[in-house]
């Protein structure tokens, strides 16, 4: 009888939790069905109560919502899940999950979401995704929940926080706590205990919560709040010097890697090549170009494109270098005037040659993720993108410098530039040495291109912007000497970042450039000027 | 003595013939289209597409037997983003190839170097990209966005929804920006906004590190108040700009960015995933849902050839321009410039967003404004727009010195008419 009676028990209970699940299934469908009716608001009622249905599916759905890819069939107003596998759109029916085939051009329309939106389905995704068991996920959720910060949240993030064993999504959770007690109407020792909390971390975003509790009714939380501020406020100044200065070197590397191979064709060649930016825009074009095959044939190589890209950049532009010098500059050696007509309507040519291959429009270079996002260091925020540049450039100056110094190529071309007549009697075959040197310049130009594709736009106007400051770095830091083309451009870069701030962008270029002006007028030959008889030749 | 004077007869029966055809051919030769944009320089990047687009019109329009029996016939010059080239080019089109119209010019700059020739010439000028407003003049007819078709919605949409109380107005430095940030800031003081809560930057043409400036934003944004920028950046200097935002961690959903000089062209070239959510502010864009822009995209990739080919909010005030155009030249029987002039307000035509442009008297169209939200495929979602169409407005009314100033061609003739003093300000 007992046995009957549990067996009863548990097939009943089987029955109900069945039929429960199978209600809320049907609830969560609903509410699915309908996301794509009303306007944002209502939107985000049911984004809430998706959340709240504590169903599976609910956070892939809310992501893919916030993506943008869940889409409603046209053809059969299907609700799916779109995504893109290589160029084509596949769906998948957004509940079941069963592929419903591919999606045709403009065959599908995107449930429409807005930023607020976005930040309601990012605080929703945070309470989902808590407690997953991927620290990762939590750091994002406790992230989310510090953003957008929610009263009602603060028992479910104090719980978390007892279970935390991941320092790093500890101290976040700790922040979004600190966050929430203030947003909500927590007691006043609360809130002096959070922004305590908050005062120690003294970043930007703890500045965004205490700046408005400034004008809190509590005199007590307004007078915490002041002086918090007070301190973050300083602490920020100590270290934006040190941020502008950081600024000033990443500028001084862009500068450096544009201008050193101007350093060789016009530094110590004298040839004044205004086609340089051009082999400059050639690099970032074959980028492109290498982007595009590794795109389309090796996916999996694409963190490494940027590697591959090199060594043909500096072959492509070397070999358009090489070509210019034996076919037009040659003729003009010793003639300033007409090389500088000579080789500016080379760089329009190069121009309109890549803009009638490539089109007039921008190339996307995509970056790697090894060149993506930041890192901060104390309260400095460091980006990978300008931290690689930096390396690319002083591994590119140490090269050049041990070609120059080290190899018998390098030493034939100070020989040649140096001294020609002598270097020609010593059995240098000089004709050959000029098409090298001036190849090296423009293949390292073309190096520079596949840097500056990371940062800037690869379209065929990318040379232009690069022209007048390469000149100004070789000029500035003294042609023919390649320390003095490093030194030019770190110091105008790290002038120009302490002055922007106060002048302004569009000024301060104005004053580094008179700066540089009367610079030249007491030292006519740069920084570092060549001193003997080099000079003279 | 014969000889001569036999020659003198066939020389004038020569002329006379020659005159007449080429009357013959005025008359009923080909409508000649000018296009006057740049194909090479650096603002072939945005020109040389709407170059195609007239293209794609008047291949269009040809199909369906050219504009009363007549066909038409495109001149095509390149002024080479050289603005004083512009002046030169838009002359030979005028005269030496006696073009009916021409559709053409995207900066301010280059706009303002072809006026007084089209004024001197008596032509006709369609001018189809958002611009900083503050002219009307008897010959051109705006069918880009003026101030209040574009930046004034965008920055009520974001008061309204995403509740922004702090605005940092970039721009690159000259006249479109200065202009367009001097209004927004008329108008935000006037909204309540108070001084250190706008900051003002300008940046070069073509300036490529932000790394200050986005770092400024950050700080400026870190006030606790709703922080958004109204960027007037323009061209190439986007890209990097957008970059660094990404890289330094700025998302949209903290400080949104509502850019008026950002269409699909330019994203194009640019990995957009770090920028879903950023905003612009358009009357037309290429996710827009409609019979006529369904029409109009297949067309464009049939005629490019490409796929890939995006739709701009330029060239749909192109389209809108040269269908107004194509009426009003049916509506007078004749291609002559005054008849065609004073046809043209009050000329509807169907946009691309599934409404009605209309021609105004102040030579400026109506047409809707979207503010759409960008997404990872490079397109626009849009997230809101005006109830109705906007009348473009030619003098700002924020603006102290504009504000008593109007634009009628049809009553007051007159360009900038003084509503205080009663008086026509200049032609």
């Amino acid at each position: 009888m007992t046995h009957l009676r549990s067996y009863l028990f548990t097939v009943l209970t089987c029955v109900a939790g069945l039929l429960a699940t199978m209600a809320t299934a049907q609830d969560f469908d609903a509410l699915v069905a309908s996301l794509p009716d009303g306007n944002f608001d209502d939107r985000a009622a049911v984004v809430g109560q998706i959340a709240a249905s504590g169903d599976d599916r609910a956070v892939g759905l809310l992501e893919a919502l916030s993506d943008g890819e869940l889409q409603v069939l046209k053809s059969d107003g299907r609700l799916v899940i779109v995504t893109d596998v290589k160029g084509v759109d596949i769906a998948a029916d957004a509940l079941t999950g069963a592929e419903a085939g591919v999606v045709p051009r403009r065959g599908a329309s995107a449930i429409r979401v807005n930023n607020s939106l976005r930040r309601t389905i990012g605080a929703a995704i945070g309470i989902l995704t808590l407690s997953s068991p991927d620290p990762a996920r939590r750091l994002t959720a406790a992230e989310a929940a510090f953003r957008a910060p929610d009263p009602d949240q603060l028992d479910l993030l104090q719980t978390a926080i007892l279970d935390e064993t991941d320092p790093r999504v500890s101290a976040a959770l700790k922040s979004a706590i600190a966050a929430t007690t203030l947003a909500g109407d927590s007691t006043v020792a609360d809130k002096l205990a959070a922004i305590a909390i908050l005062k120690t971390q003294a970043n930007q975003a703890a500045l965004g919560i205490l700046t408005p509790l400034v004008a809190a009714p509590d005199a007590q939380i307004a007078a915490a709040a002041a002086d918090a501020v007070d301190q973050i406020e300083r602490t920020q100044k100590l270290w934006s010097g040190a941020q502008n200065v950081l600024f000033g070197i990443s500028l001084g590397s862009v500068l450096l890697l544009a201008a050193i191979g101007l350093a060789i064709t016009f530094g110590v060649m004298g040839v004044i090549n205004m086609a340089h930016g051009e082999l400059v825009m050639i690099g970032a074009y074959t980028t492109f170009a290498v982007q595009e095959v590794i795109r389309n044939s090796f996916p999996f190589l694409f963190d490494w494109s940027l590697l591959i890209a090199a060594p043909l950049a500096f072959l492509m532009a070397g070999a358009v270098g090489v070509a210019i010098e034996r076919g037009c500059v040659r003729f003009l050696y010793g003639r300033p005037l007409e090389t500088l007509l000579a080789t500016w309507g080379v760089s329009l040519i190069l121009q309109q040659t890549v803009r009638s291959i490539f089109g007039p429009n921008n190339r996307e270079v995509g970056n790697p993720s090894w060149m993506s996002g930041a890192f901060d260091i104390g309260h400095l925020t460091i980006t990978y993108n300008r931290l690689w540049i930096f390396v690319f450039a002083l591994a590119v100056f140490a090269i050049l410098l041990f070609v120059m110094k080290k190899t018998p190529i390098g030493l034939q071309m100070r020989a040649v530039t140096q001294n020609r007549a002598m270097a020609a009697s010593m059995g240098i075959r000089t004709g050959w040495v000029d098409a090298m040197t001036f190849g090296l310049g423009a293949g390292i130009a073309g190096l520079a291109g596949v840097a500056l594709s990371q940062i800037d736009n690869v379209s065929p106007n990318l040379g232009q912007s690069y022209i007048v400051d390469s000149f100004m770095v070789v000029v500035f830091g003294g042609a023919g000497n390649i320390w003095g083309t490093l030194a030019g451009a770190f110091s105008i870069g790290i002038a120009n970042k302490f002055l922007e701030p106060y002048s302004g962008a569009v000024l301060a270029k104005i004053i580094v450039l008179v700066c540089i002006i009367l610079f030249i007028q007491k030292r006519p030959r740069g920084l570092f000027a060549v001193k003997g008889r080099a000079v003279d030749g | 003595m014969t000889s001569f004077r036999k020659l003198l007869i066939g020389a004038s029966l020569g002329a006379t013939l020659l005159s007449s055809t080429a009357l013959a051919a005025s008359e009923d030769g080909p409508i000649k289209v000018g296009v006057l944009h740049s194909l090479s320089g650096t603002m072939a990047i945005s020109e040389t597409t709407l170059k195609d687009a007239v293209l794609m019109l008047i291949d269009e329009q040809n199909k369906k037997g050219g504009i009363d029996g007549r066909m038409l016939e495109a001149v095509v010059v390149d002024p080479a983003s050289d603005w004083p080239l512009f002046a030169e080019k838009a002359r030979e089109l005028i005269e030496a190839n006696e073009v009916d119209v021409v559709f053409g010019c995207w900066t301010s700059v280059s706009r303002k170097s072809v006026l007084p020739v089209f004024e001197e010439l008596n032509s006709i000028l369609f001018y189809p990209v958002q611009y900083e407003g503050e002219e009307s003049q008897y010959n051109v007819f705006y069918t880009g966005a003026a101030p209040n078709q574009q930046a004034i919605p965008a920055v009520d949409y974001l008061m309204a929804n995403e509740g922004v109380e702090r605005w940092v107005l970039a721009g690159t430095d000259y006249v479109y920006p200065r202009t367009t940030n001097k209004i927004l800031e008329a108008y935000l003081m006037d909204q309540g906004v108070a001084a250190e809560d706008i900051m003002v930057n300008y940046t070069p043409f073509g300036h490529s590190d932000w790394q200050t400036i986005v770092s400024d934003i950050k700080t400026f944004g870190s006030a606790g108040k709703k922080t958004a920028v109204v960027s007037t950046i323009n061209g190439d200097a986007n890209v990097p700009f957008y970059k660094e935002l990404g890289n330094q961690g700025i998302e949209a959903t903290d400080i949104p960015v509502v850019a008026f000089s950002v269409g699909e062209e330019e994203l194009a070239g640019l990995d957009t995933t770090p920028l879903v959510g950023h905003l612009a502010a358009w009357n037309y864009f290429m996710s827009v849902d409609s019979p006529e822009n369904d029409a109009f995209i297949d067309t464009w990739l049939d005629f490019t050839g490409n796929d890939d080919s995006v739709t701009n909010d330029p060239m749909e005030a192109t389209y809108i321009g040269f269908n107004m155009w194509v009426k009003a030249v049916e509506e007078a029987g004749t291609t002559d410039p005054d008849a065609v002039i004073a046809a043209l307000p009050g000329i509807e035509v169907p946009n691309l967003t599934g409404g009605t442009s209309v021609m105004l008297p102040n030579h400026h169209i109506t047409k809707p404004v979207l503010v759409g939200e960008i997404q990872d495929d490079g397109q626009f979602s849009v997230v809101w727009e005006t109830d109705g169409l906007v009348a473009g407005d030619a003098w700002s009314d924020f603006l102290p010195e504009s504000a008593v100033l109007t634009s009628d061609w049809v009553d007051l003739k007159c360009g900038n008419y003084n509503t205080q003093t009663e008086t026509c300000g200049g032609s």
